[in-house]
């Protein structure tokens, strides 16, 4: 507070209370008897009349004495506290006050109300008030339209934001242990800072609850890594985004979906986590479409693409402990991905069959003739998942059958075989991807038919179970360029 | 009563990295007052009335159409609720600055 307090008595009331109303002829009498008296109100400034009241609608002399209840006395000397009293009672406001008969006609007790600074709803304002949040201020006039002065200022993804108040963000604060000026990662592509407090702002904009913050602020940090590679991803010419994968108690603690529609929408933490990292990367990276992002096409998954694997049907160990935490560690998954592709195997009943079926699917990722570009995820659902785990094969041995699979000679992919310019390069040298690496050893002297080029490296295809109980179909989800050409999948632990 | 902490102006949080300073371009001035709305704004300096009374007599003499409007400091900035409504009710507007 700015300013000590007045020497002598200081009375603290609301005119919304009740008690407040009954001792105001009190607080008349000490007047008249020469106390020194001096009134604040919490809610009316004309309240009590006549008795000069002070204007605490700001509540700082209420916040600094730290008031549970009105009406308080408070005996102030030298600009300090030394004794209070709370609520009405005559005989404590007689020996307090040295005034009697005080209250001539009143009850004897009569307890005070809740002071205005323990409504909750006040107190979340002075929080924010209080607080120390950093990021600048937007005013907005009472007429003019939230959700429009968004839009104008080109801060969402092309649909309405929650706005994002102090008391917004401060509660989203809430659902972290990390300081609010901490800085969770540098986001591409203008390689700023995003703060703990920036990421609120922006998950509140996201729609997210405040439980789910732990998990944005772990996928943002996965995004922001050197392996992932954000920034690239956001400025590719080619269609994916931030696909981000849930694996972990925090899933059904938070009420995520790996069920019905687990890629789709409906659910409020998938559809908001993914949303949240998006817009991090637009209003803190500087990621926006036809400026740096140069997406030829794009995708839905743009706007968001987060889910949860389905841990407790799976016939398999969890994606995370796969690549490295415990069982029970809350993680996300990042990969670069475009959108879901179905495949459709309502017939095999046996794993080799069915993995042939899941093989030609993963064969159309960028085009069926080219290899080792791109890694995917294959999310199979629990009607696939059944087959797998009846004939007892381990995720190890789906993936290799996969790989195998996956692997063809450079005479049927070689660019220009089967009447198709695209496919591998053959150049001095060997073999190249898309990209220049190399995919094997080869020349013009070489038989294509006795080259074979796998689809993929074994680490660049993700198996996650997820989905609804019904449907014998999976979904892959091809990828952007691979590895250090362009990013690798990056898991990081959730912490709270 | 409901408390007045907050409650009068609607605040938020920027969610930008904050390196884009805030700044409007100024409208372009229309090359003719005929038919706009000119909103004629005092900040209360002394005498700052004298000057938009003559002004707006002026102007409607010429059937030109002007409101009125007053800070309610010349310390501060306008509060953004006047700002917003000279912003839907005028085309143009004239401040006067008075000392």
């Amino acid at each position: 507070m700015g300013t000590p307090l007045p020497d002598g008595i200081v009375a603290v009331v609301k005119a919304d209370c009740p008690t407040c109303r009954l001792v105001a002829p009190v607080l008349a009498e000490l007047r008249a008897a020469g106390v020194p008296l001096t009134v604040f109100t919490q809610d009316d400034p004309a309240f009590p009349a006549g008795l000069d009241p002070v204007d605490d609608t700001e509540l700082d002399v209420s916040v600094a004495l730290d008031l549970d209840t009105v009406p308080t006395l408070v005996r102030v000397e030298g600009g300090t506290e030394v004794d209070r009293l709370v609520g009405w009672s005559r005989p404590q406001w007689e020996k307090f006050t040295g005034v009697g008969p005080l209250g001539d006609g009143l009850p004897e007790h009569r307890p005070g109300c809740g002071s205005l600074t323990t409504d909750p709803a006040v107190i979340e304002r002075l929080a924010a008030r209080s607080t120390g949040l950093r990021s600048r201020r937007l005013e907005l006039a009472r007429l003019e339209d939230e959700a429009e002065a968004f839009f104008e200022r080109g801060w969402t993804d092309g649909l309405p934001v929650v706005p994002p108040t102090p008391a917004r963000v401060l509660r989203m604060l809430g659902g972290t242990t990390r300081a609010a000026d901490e800085v969770v990662a540098v986001v591409g592509p203008d390689f700023a800072d995003c703060t703990v407090e920036k990421a609120a702002v922006n998950a509140v904009m996201a729609g997210c609850r405040p439980e789910y913050f732990p998990v944005v602020l772990a996928a943002v940090e996965a995004a922001c890594t050197d392996e992932f590679n954000m920034h690239g991803l956001l400025c590719t010419t080619w269609f994916s985004g931030p696909v981000v994968i849930v694996n972990g108690p925090i899933t059904t603690e938070i009420g995520m979906n790996s069920g019905v529609n687990a890629l789709g929408q409906g659910n409020r933490a998938n559809a908001t986590i993914g949303r949240a990292l998006q817009l991090i990367v637009r209003n803190i990276g500087g990621g926006r479409p036809g400026e740096i992002d140069r997406s030829t096409l794009g995708g839905p998954g743009k706007y968001t693409f987060c889910f949860a694997e389905d841990e407790a049907g799976s016939p398999w160990e969890p994606l995370s402990v796969e690549r490295g935490f415990p069982e029970g560690i809350s993680t996300v998954t990042l990969f670069a991905g475009d959108g879901p592709r179905g495949m459709c195997d309502q017939k095999s009943r046996d794993p080799e069959s069915l993995a042939r079926s899941l093989a030609w699917a993963l064969d159309s990722v960028w085009h069926p003739k080219l290899a080792l570009i791109t890694d995917a995820v294959l999310v199979v659902s629990p009607e696939h998942g059944r087959v797998f785990r009846e004939a007892g094969w381990s995720k190890a041995r789906l993936r290799e059958r996969l790989l195998e699979l996956g692997t063809k000679p450079l005479s049927e992919i070689a660019a220009g075989a089967q009447g198709c310019a695209e496919g591998m390069a053959v150049g001095p040298g060997g073999v190249k991807s898309a990209f220049g690496g190399s995919a094997g050893d080869a020349d013009a002297a070489t038989d294509p038919a006795e080259v074979r080029i796998p689809k993929f490296v074994p680490d660049g295809l993700l198996i996650v179970h997820a989905g609804g109980t019904a449907g014998l179909f999976s979904a892959v989800i091809g990828g952007w360029a691979r590895g250090a050409i362009g990013s690798s999948p990056v898991t990081r632990e959730v912490k709270q | 009563m409901s408390p007045t902490v907050d409650s009068d102006v609607r605040v938020y949080l920027d969610p930008t990295s904050e390196r884009t300073a805030i700044s409007r371009t100024l409208a372009e001035r229309p090359p003719s007052l005929d038919g706009k709305v000119i909103g004629l704004l005092d900040i209360i300096k002394p005498r700052g009335d004298v000057f938009l009374d003559r002004l707006e007599t002026l102007l409607n003499e010429r059937g030109l159409r002007t409101l009125r409007f007053r800070k309610p400091t010349f310390t501060k900035v306008a509060p953004i609720d006047l700002r917003h409504e000279i912003a839907t009710k005028c085309d143009v507007i004239v401040e006067a600055l008075a000392d």
